[in-house]
């Protein structure tokens, strides 16, 4: 009895807090020109530059050009047998517009190299969040291996104003080359595989910011999207507690439970707390707290327990080609299911 | 001399004895130069209709957020097979008619250096694409899987190991590429013995043709980005078949092998698919500005600069990939420094028709267009070498939004001002002025639709390759508008087609000169008897027809 009022308050706060994630702010449109992180400030501060220098020489150039032919022009039909001066060449001016755009290129290479020094040589402070993400075709494995959470798909990270909490990112690839972007945060980096990679990042504001994989891996590219749920230090560590918490053990549903124990489920899946038969499972992203995520499929189905049947059903219907067959379910056990898989918060 | 065995080849007799097979077996057993020149570009743009074909579908797909035009699959072969024709049947095959066509008639030759080689070039060049695309037939091998290759045409690593590629697709595309490859080369070597050993009596290299010039550099080029190219995909065909692990991750390989591998060569093939453009360019403008090249040693040295420079940026492709940090600031100043040799060359464009007479003819009015687009995308380019920029636009649409900047609005447009300038030497007819710029309106229009929004697109984040995309990502405008510029795109190229095969049997004579032009190809009938110079000339300066033009003035007083 007491047993299942804990749940209940539990569940009462994972409620309350899932509506707290939903206010979190949606960044859906990734402009890079609107950076909320150290790396995309820098990089964005650099692309001013390049626009300032390359803005004028545009207007320079092409004036230039558009004014010879303007100035320069005959009209179509005239047969003017005379014919201009012929010039053949000047030193002096060869000299002079080829020492201007060595000047302009030394002034962005010396640029580049600081901010390529400054971006790629910081060091993780001791206090940092460390994250590992494995790309797999087609969805993201994220690792908090300080805290011994798997999750799947979605970084959540802590974002404060001042930027004191960095979070560094491992990045490896279980099978082809992905690539980690989101353009608000960080300029991208490539998964890859019998390699490990780093990036890092500090949200400046809370919120989810939407990104992809940026590196074309086969079939469904398209579909390996990305989110960095970034919140305040408080909800952050309010979600690693829900993350490192038991599973849900919940005997209402002990016949889906054992529906995804005796079918194919847990051959790729792994939650933990199953014993033995899943432990290892990791083809498909780990489920133990599937219903917090906000979405299935990497992204291509917004995580209700509507679509959530729709996916379990015949993921190939929103995701063709993904590695995840449909299982042929009869509606009793998709049910079932889907029952057990909802209460995995 | 052997034209004696071929009776079909006296004017006079041809038109008795015309019939198809006797004409077939002319062109396909020909040694000719300008036949095989023709070849082709007809293949090219045979090609080029295909690839835009495809492109449209691409376009159709990504009109509207989650579209369903095609299924992922097909879209991932129609991206790759559009980016591998493209390049390698026919931005090479361009090249390569391009030479064939104008290097001899340019330096006084009567064929090239090795006539039958030629032939084998292009046969097997041709044999090549077939290759490729028959893999939309046998490219499911054996297990049935898959059609034409679905890898990209940079085929990343380990994407094309047997693991996550089955079926033969990436066979096809390491087959064919490697075959048309062979065409490539032997061309290549072509163009260099023929303009280092063929040229008429006077034609030092200081006077040879700025075209001439720059195809020779290109040509080099090919030789040496060539072969890297091949050595991989030999190793490619090693782990698929032999049990290699050069690139299969999953025994130890290594995925960014492979990408220095590719890059060495394809950083490289964009400058050799782009200097054709520089060569018509240094030709059509002083011809239409009235005025001879400026600084025309400053613009062979700028090409031979690029042509150097661009064998040493290929990781610019790689600053996603976790390189330090010395190698991504090396990358990022060597790949800075082609744009000044390229600056000198727009600056040299621009001085050239500075002080000129410019008659905006089709020809030229492409060129003036090119000018402008080509700026934008070197200063794109600028932006892309920019590494802590690149991190963000790298593998972004804005990446393809520069390099179809670079490719169709500039080296199409240099390619249809080129055609349309030799057309009347080719056909000896006149194409329909007013066509031409109808065509030049329309494509200009079309072209800034498709690729301006690209780069917007990139800036808020839409990564390339992708078959379809979610509403309310800011991307559904800027697509919609890309795809718009299709209306003007397609009827474009339907007109120069048009244009030129009506003009080619109904256009006005043209005469042998019709742009009162300075090079020797313009000193022979047009079209050019098989044997082009009736007897060899010998010139005196770098503009042999100026000097015979305008006795009183002869360029070789100052040269």
């Amino acid at each position: 009895m007491t047993r299942k009022r804990g749940f209940r308050v539990f569940f009462a706060a994972a409620a309350a807090l899932q509506a707290f994630a939903a206010d979190l702010p949606e960044r859906r449109i990734a402009n890079i020109f609107k950076p909320l992180a150290t790396p995309a400030q820098s990089e964005y501060d650099i692309a001013m530059l390049v626009f300032a220098i390359t803005g004028i020489i545009f207007v320079g150039v092409a004036g230039l050009i558009a004014y010879t032919i303007w100035r320069f022009r005959r009209p179509e039909d005239t047969a003017e047998h005379q014919e201009p001066p012929q010039v053949y060449g000047s030193n002096q001016i060869e000299v002079a517009w080829t020492v201007l755009p060595i000047l302009i290129v030394f002034v962005l290479i010396g640029v580049s190299a600081r901010v390529i020094a400054a971006v790629e040589n910081a060091s993780p402070p001791q206090a940092a969040l460390k994250v590992t993400v494995i790309g797999h075709q087609w969805w993201w494995e994220v690792l908090y291996p300080d805290y011994n959470i798997v999750s799947a798909n979605e970084v959540h990270m802590p974002a404060t104003r001042d930027g004191r909490n960095a979070t560094y990112l491992q990045l490896q690839s279980a099978d082809v080359i992905h690539s980690f972007w989101i353009p608000q945060l960080s300029g991208k980096t490539d998964l890859i595989p019998n390699r490990t990679n780093f990036m890092w990042m500090d949200p400046k504001e809370p919120g989810v910011y939407f990104g992809n994989c940026a590196e074309y891996c086969g079939t469904q590219h398209a579909n390996m999207m990305l989110r960095v749920v970034a919140e305040d230090p408080a909800a952050f560590k309010q979600w690693t507690l829900r993350q490192q918490s038991r599973v849900v053990d919940d005997a209402s549903v002990n016949g889906g439970r054992q529906e995804f124990e005796s079918l194919a489920c847990i051959n790729c899946h792994n939650i933990n707390g199953l014993g033995q038969a899943s432990a290892g499972s990791k083809f498909g992203p780990d489920l133990t707290h599937l219903a917090s995520r906000q979405t299935l499929g990497a992204g291509v189905l917004k995580n209700t327990p509507e679509n959530l049947r729709r996916w379990v059903n015949d993921p190939q219907v929103d995701k063709p080609g993904c590695l995840m067959p449909s299982m042929k379910l009869t509606p009793d056990e998709l049910t079932k299911i889907v029952n057990y898989l909802e209460t995995l918060r | 001399m052997a034209s004696i065995d071929y009776p079909l080849e006296h004017p006079a007799v041809k038109e008795e004895e015309f019939s198809f097979s006797n004409h077939l077996y002319e062109w396909v057993s020909t040694v000719d130069h300008k036949r095989l020149g023709l070849m082709y570009i007809v293949t090219a743009l045979l090609f080029l209709v295909i690839a835009g074909l495809m492109a449209t579908v691409i376009r159709l797909q990504l009109a509207f957020p989650n579209g369903h035009v095609v299924d992922p699959d097909t879209y991932n072969r129609l991206f790759t097979m559009h980016g591998t024709t493209m390049v390698f049947l026919v931005g090479m095959p361009f090249v390569a008619g391009l030479s064939n066509y104008l290097v001899p008639l340019m330096i006084g030759a009567r064929d090239m250096a090795f006539p039958r080689m030629n032939a084998f070039g292009f046969w097997i060049f041709l044999f090549g694409g077939f290759l490729l695309y028959f893999s939309y037939i046998g490219g499911g091998g054996l297990s049935g899987a898959g059609s034409a290759p679905d890898v990209g045409w940079f085929a990343y690593a380990p994407l094309t190991s047997r693991a996550f590629s089955r079926g033969a697709s990436t066979d096809y595309w390491i087959l064919g590429i490697l075959v048309a490859g062979i065409g490539s080369i032997a061309s290549a070597i072509n163009v260099i013995v023929t303009t280092l050993s063929m040229r008429c009596p006077g034609m030092t290299l200081a006077r040879m043709p700025m075209f001439v010039w720059v195809m020779l550099i290109d040509s080099w080029l090919i030789i040496i980005a060539l072969p890297p190219l091949s050595a991989a995909q030999i190793m490619l065909l090693i782990d698929r078949f032999l049990g290699g692990n050069f690139f299969n991750t999953q025994n130890g390989g290594s995925a960014v092998l492979w990408q220095h591998f590719f890059w060495i060569f394809g950083h490289p093939e964009v400058y050799i698919l782009i200097f054709p453009a520089f060569a018509i360019l240094s030709e059509v403008i002083p011809i239409f500005s009235r005025k001879p090249i400026f600084g025309r040693p400053a613009m062979v040295g700028a090409v031979a600069a690029i042509g150097f420079i661009s064998l040493g940026v290929w990781a610019h492709h790689m600053f996603a990939v976790g390189m330090t940090s010395w190698s991504n600031t090396f990358f990022t100043a060597s790949t800075m420094i082609v744009g000044i040799p390229t600056g000198i060359k727009i600056f040299n464009w621009t001085a050239t028709m500075y002080g000129g007479k410019i008659r905006l003819l089709t020809p030229m009015l492409f060129c003036c267009a090119f000018l402008f687009q080509f700026l934008i995308a070197g200063l794109t380019g600028i932006m892309l070498a920019t590494g802590p920029f690149d991190w963000q636009l790298h593998d972004s649409y804005f990446v393809v939004g520069h390099f179809h900047f670079t490719l169709v609005a500039g080296l199409v447009f240099a390619l249809f001002a080129g055609m349309y300038y030799w057309f009347p030497k080719v056909s000896g007819r006149m194409y329909n002025e007013k066509l031409g710029k109808w065509h030049f309106w329309l494509f200009l229009i079309g072209v800034e639709l498709t690729f301006v929004p690209m780069h917007f697109l990139g800036f808020l984040g839409m990564p390339r390759r992708i078959y379809t995309y979610e509403a309310g990502r800011g991307w559904d405008f800027w697509n919609l508008v890309a795809t718009s510029g299709l209306i003007f795109q397609i009827p474009a190229t339907a007109l120069f087609v048009w244009n030129l095969l009506i003009s080619s049997i109904k256009g006005e004579r043209s005469g042998d000169d019709p742009w009162d032009a300075w090079t020797l190809e313009w000193s022979i009938p047009s079209p050019p008897p098989e044997y082009n110079f009736e007897t060899i000339p010998e010139v005196r300066s770098s503009r042999p027809l100026w000097d015979l033009k305008n006795p009183n003035d002869p360029d070789w007083r100052f040269e």
